[in-house]
């Protein structure tokens, strides 16, 4: 798997090269132990995360009706799932968010980070927890919250606009709901992102921003020119956070349909698609389809990003 | 990956460096601009939940439309009886979610990380056969969607008749390949074979030598680690949405969630508002203490290798 050598010749390849050890029978015996402490985590690994994906795509081979009772199909449900429009559309609709909502996620995250950066006041402490604190907030309850907020009874949406003289837009219109539901994931993990490529940044050896300074470098040259490629393994990392995010995005869709029931459909993302294919419909083989399906396209988009980037990311 | 790739900088980067001092010394004074963006990101990042704070001391009249509005306080004051209807309500389901939740995510938590802290020493440490091709399957497991095994894992929790008991959430939470991952390349960076290597030749076995030389040096990725995986299975909605039926086991992710599908079901239905709004502010508490107060901790953590 290139993911394997890719992801695993970062920096520190310092595995412990047994050739160079005293490849002695003592040190060979000693290795064993390796498997007793590998082996819980395992069985777990073997037990929910192995077997139900073989177990999901045996089922997605089969289909299963009151008539008929289970019967073998192949691909059929997987020429089903690509040919299905409601699966097609939920799709697009996760790739239209995936272009949107990744882009202003990072941007917010890495301008913030690149700011905090270069302060080192009590106030950029504060902000820095305070941008933060949303990720401590379960995404069903900001998504309640947002609910609340976006909502033309309870929202501060019409006083705030009503001090310009402007009616409130309706957040939870069919049109604007797109938006509203960007909205409610970056400030969920914007926080969460920036933090991790502060670290990032305050790993740079300042020696590096000195040089450049005495090159005369503005503070803007030094951010974009030295800073941002340094962090670039870590930006990749991010975004393929955000992507497999993303992709099963469900938690705040499902949740806003109760206030937004007209503008989200009960098939808005595949995620949610395959949920009630299965709890409403009990349709489970083709759920498993679905579910494998997009398993499939999320591993395949995440594999390729990390290709496309393997030269910004450092890895090989 | 990134997290720690910049660990052998980091160090010396902390101490030799005073952002401040360097900026102020050039342009002879603190960045109005930079505070200003700051300021703004922390008004949009801390709206929310100070509207929920707000709301939670609110009857369902004073949120529709109380004196103060929705972004300050009302003239009544009515935390303390919304606190009482959460008692009220179903006979207090409310503190039985909330104690599902802290139940499914401190033994997940907990469990996932123990997992992880064995399983990333093991990797790092033993080159046992088979080691390349597992860890290979592990990081191909960190780009599974993990709601993609929600409908298989149900099915398979079904057939062995775990649906619906606290095992359906709990289990599929002990696994965190993102977790084992961190703790390989930590533990490989923060172990000395040498350290080990010493232990042993003083006569420890491996299993002692792991808990008294390896766990120490492991703490802040464990920290790390235990914070990300505690927020994971707490924040978990999918998962217990598929395989729990019966109220009482809900977490309280799930079970406002009902409460406001409730609320929302028009004149059938019930406004629940005033007791969503404070359930979710009471919710949402531990989870910020708890940031706060080990921040020295996980900041030390995602740019593990600091605190070494």
């Amino acid at each position: 798997m290139a993911t394997t050598t890719a992801l695993s010749s970062a920096p520190q390849a310092k595995t412990p090269a047994p050739a160079k050890h005293r490849p002695d029978k003592n040190y060979r015996r000693r290795q064993r132990w390796g498997w007793v402490f590998v082996a819980p985590f395992a069985a777990i690994f073997l037990t929910f995360l192995i077997l139900p994906l073989v177990y999901a795509f045996r089922m997605s081979l089969f289909t299963s009706t009151l008539a008929t009772g289970t019967k073998f199909v192949g691909a059929d449900n997987y020429l089903k799932a690509f040919s299905d429009p409601i699966f097609l559309q939920g799709l697009a609709t996760v790739a239209k968010f995936a272009l949107i909502m990744i882009p202003a996620q990072m941007l917010i995250a890495l301008l913030a980070a690149l700011v905090l950066d270069n302060l080192a006041t009590w106030a950029s402490k504060f902000s820095r927890l305070m941008i933060f604190v949303p990720y401590a907030v379960p995404v069903v309850i900001g998504a309640l919250m947002w609910g609340f907020l976006y909502s033309p009874r309870f929202g501060p949406a019409g006083s705030i606009f009503g001090i310009f003289g402007l009616a409130a837009p309706e957040f939870l219109a069919q049109d604007s709901i797109f938006g509203s539901l960007v909205n409610i994931v970056t400030w969920q993990w914007a926080g969460y992102y920036m933090i991790i490529i502060y670290a990032a940044l305050r790993g740079i050896d300042p020696g590096i921003y000195e040089a450049a300074v005495l090159d005369g470098a503005s503070d803007r040259q030094i951010a974009w020119r030295i800073k941002v490629p340094m962090i670039s393994s870590s930006l990749v990392m991010v975004v393929i956070f955000a992507l497999i995010g993303t992709l099963q995005f469900f938690t705040e869709p499902q949740v806003l349909r109760g206030v937004a029931q007209g503008a989200i459909p009960t098939s808005y993302t595949p995620n949610m698609y395959a949920f009630s294919l299965a709890f409403s419909y009990s349709q489970f083989n083709y759920a498993s389809a679905i579910s494998f399906a997009l398993g499939i396209v999320v591993f395949v988009f995440s594999f390729l990003f990390l290709f496309l980037t393997r030269k910004q990311s450092g890895l090989k | 990956m990134a997290l720690v790739t910049e660990t052998p900088e980091l160090e010396g980067g902390r101490k030799g460096r005073s952002a401040a001092g360097r900026n102020r010394a050039r342009n002879g004074g603190p960045r109005i601009g930079s505070h200003i963006f700051l300021l703004i990101l922390v008004i949009y990042f801390i709206t929310p939940i100070w509207w929920l704070t707000v709301a939670s001391t609110k009857d369902t009249a004073g949120l529709f439309g109380g004196s103060g509005g929705p972004l300050w306080f009302d003239d009544e004051f009515h935390f303390f009886s919304n606190i009482q209807g959460l008692f009220e309500r179903q006979d207090g389901i409310y503190w039985r979610w909330l104690g599902n939740s802290f139940l499914y995510a401190i033994s997940g938590g907990v469990g996932a990380t123990i997992l992880a802290v064995f399983a990333g020493y093991g990797f790092a440490k033993y080159n046992f056969r088979g080691r390349g091709p597992f860890f290979g399957l592990l990081l191909g497991a960190v780009m599974v969607p993990l709601t993609a095994l929600v409908i298989p894992t149900f099915v398979l929790l079904s057939s062995v008749g775990l649906v619906n008991t606290i095992w359906a959430v709990i289990l599929p939470s002990l696994l965190s390949p993102f977790g084992v991952y961190l703790m390989r390349v930590f533990a490989q960076e923060a172990v000395p074979d040498e350290l080990l290597d010493a232990a042993r030749i003083d006569g420890a076995g491996e299993f002692r030598t792991f808990v008294q030389i390896a766990l120490p040096l492991l703490r802040p990725a464990i920290v790390t680690v235990l914070l990300l995986s505690v927020v994971g299975t707490w924040n978990n909605f999918f998962l217990p949405l598929a395989v729990l039926s019966d109220p009482l086991l809900l977490p309280v992710t799930v079970g406002l969630n009902g409460w406001q599908a409730l609320s929302n079901a028009g004149s059938g239905g019930e406004a629940l508002w005033n007791l969503i709004t404070t359930g979710a502010f009471l919710s949402i508490i531990p989870l910020i203490i708890a940031f706060l107060s080990l921040q020295k901790y996980w900041q030390g953590g995602l740019s593990l290798g600091s605190l070494k």
